[in-house]
């Protein structure tokens, strides 16, 4: 975007909290569509595109009801496809690569454990549209939340193999948990106005949840007061995020406005 | 990727349906795993609202071959259909 357009668009808080949420949902949804067809089993494939397609749709309200609010003539499309690394505001956790299936499950529970609480605080937003959104979003979330937790379970308390894989998981992705739970300006803003929620005040019920699937999963929990990644909300990502939007946006960049 | 996971055969019900209808089959390690796979699968397209999943180890079916013995019986005994007796109108479609 030129500096003109820059200065002309109403990049309001409420814009930022949108595009957060749409953002999260797309990255993730992207992610998981990178499975497909590479699935450990053709029930699993089907899971995760269906997972993957949920996500996408979630996405494409948030960001569609982003564009309106920027007014700056950005629709679903242009804020999916035309916008750099430092303009998306997704949570690290979900632009990390996939990795093995443990990797990508236990990605897939400390988010959706996360997302269902959220979903959950946002029905009850000021913001009817917010909390349309959410009350849509959560029928597919509860299914989300009750496959990962499921698989997190069996490959915890699998075979050795798998529950030394999940193990790994589990410890290298907790680094990126911690970010879920912070707040900032933009968080004390919608709170404010009663649209949004406190993150931090999810965390307690996080780590309860977290705590009673790893014990029935044979898994140990992390340090709690570990220190924690951040910076995705605020548009400053990982090197992941930059090659993936590269594969994401690569055909509307090369071909502007292709429709077919 | 060679799975050795059982197989089940899953029956779906439609939400305007009163059976369960056979729909396919998949693979899962125990019962809770095969429901979630089966509405995974074959639920996508608002296919129905009940699940029942049944290995198929446990399914007895009736061999081919014993198809004459069995079924042709009852090919020409129009005497056990119940379409002898006229209906009045109000009760056509009873």
């Amino acid at each position: 975007m030129t500096a003109m357009a820059m200065k002309n668009t109403m990049q309001t808080p409420k814009f930022t909290y949108l595009t957060r949420l749409g953002d999260t949902a797309l990255i993730l949804s992207q992610r998981m569509s990178e499975w497909c067809g590479k699935g450990p089993a053709l029930e699993e494939d089907m899971a995760l595109a269906n997972t993957a397609l949920d996500l996408l749709g979630q996405s494409r309200l948030w960001l569609s009801y982003a564009g309106e609010i920027e007014r700056a003539g950005r629709d679903e499309d242009a804020l999916a496809y035309l916008r750099g690394d430092r303009e998306f505001r997704n949570f690290l956790l979900v632009e990390l690569p996939n990795g093995n299936y443990a990797d990508t499950m236990t990605r897939e529970f400390y988010f959706d454990a996360w997302h269902a609480l959220a979903l959950a605080a946002l029905t009850r937003s000021t913001d009817p549209r917010i909390a349309e959104i959410a009350v849509k979003s959560q029928k597919e979330v509860t299914y989300h939340l009750r496959r990962s937790s499921d698989l997190v379970v069996r490959m915890g308390d699998g075979t050795e193999q798998s529950h030394d894989l999940i193990q790994a998981a589990v410890n290298a992705l907790w680094p990126y948990t911690g970010e879920l739970f912070q707040s900032d300006a933009v968080d004390a803003d919608m709170v404010e106005s009663g649209e949004g929620f406190d993150p931090a005040l999810l965390k307690p019920e996080w780590q309860n949840y977290v705590a009673q699937v790893f014990s029935v999963a044979t898994l140990a929990v992390p340090e709690a007061g570990a220190w924690m990644q951040k910076g995705g909300k605020q548009g400053i990502h990982s090197e992941h995020l930059g090659y993936l939007l590269a594969e994401m946006q690569v055909l509307q960049r090369a071909n502007p406005g292709a429709k077919w | 990727m060679k799975t050795n996971l059982p197989l089940w055969e899953v029956f779906i019900r439609s939400q305007h349906g009163l059976a369960h209808k056979h729909v396919g089959s998949l693979h899962a390690s125990d019962g809770e795993m095969a429901i979630n796979n089966a509405r995974d699968v074959y639920t996508r397209r608002n296919e129905g609202v009940s699940i029942w999943v049944v290995p198929s180890a446990a399914i007895v079916a009736s061999s081919p071959v014993d198809k004459e013995p069995l079924f042709a019986p009852a090919t020409s005994k129009i005497y056990r259909h119940p379409t002898f007796f006229p209906m009045p109108d109000a009760v056509k479609h009873i």
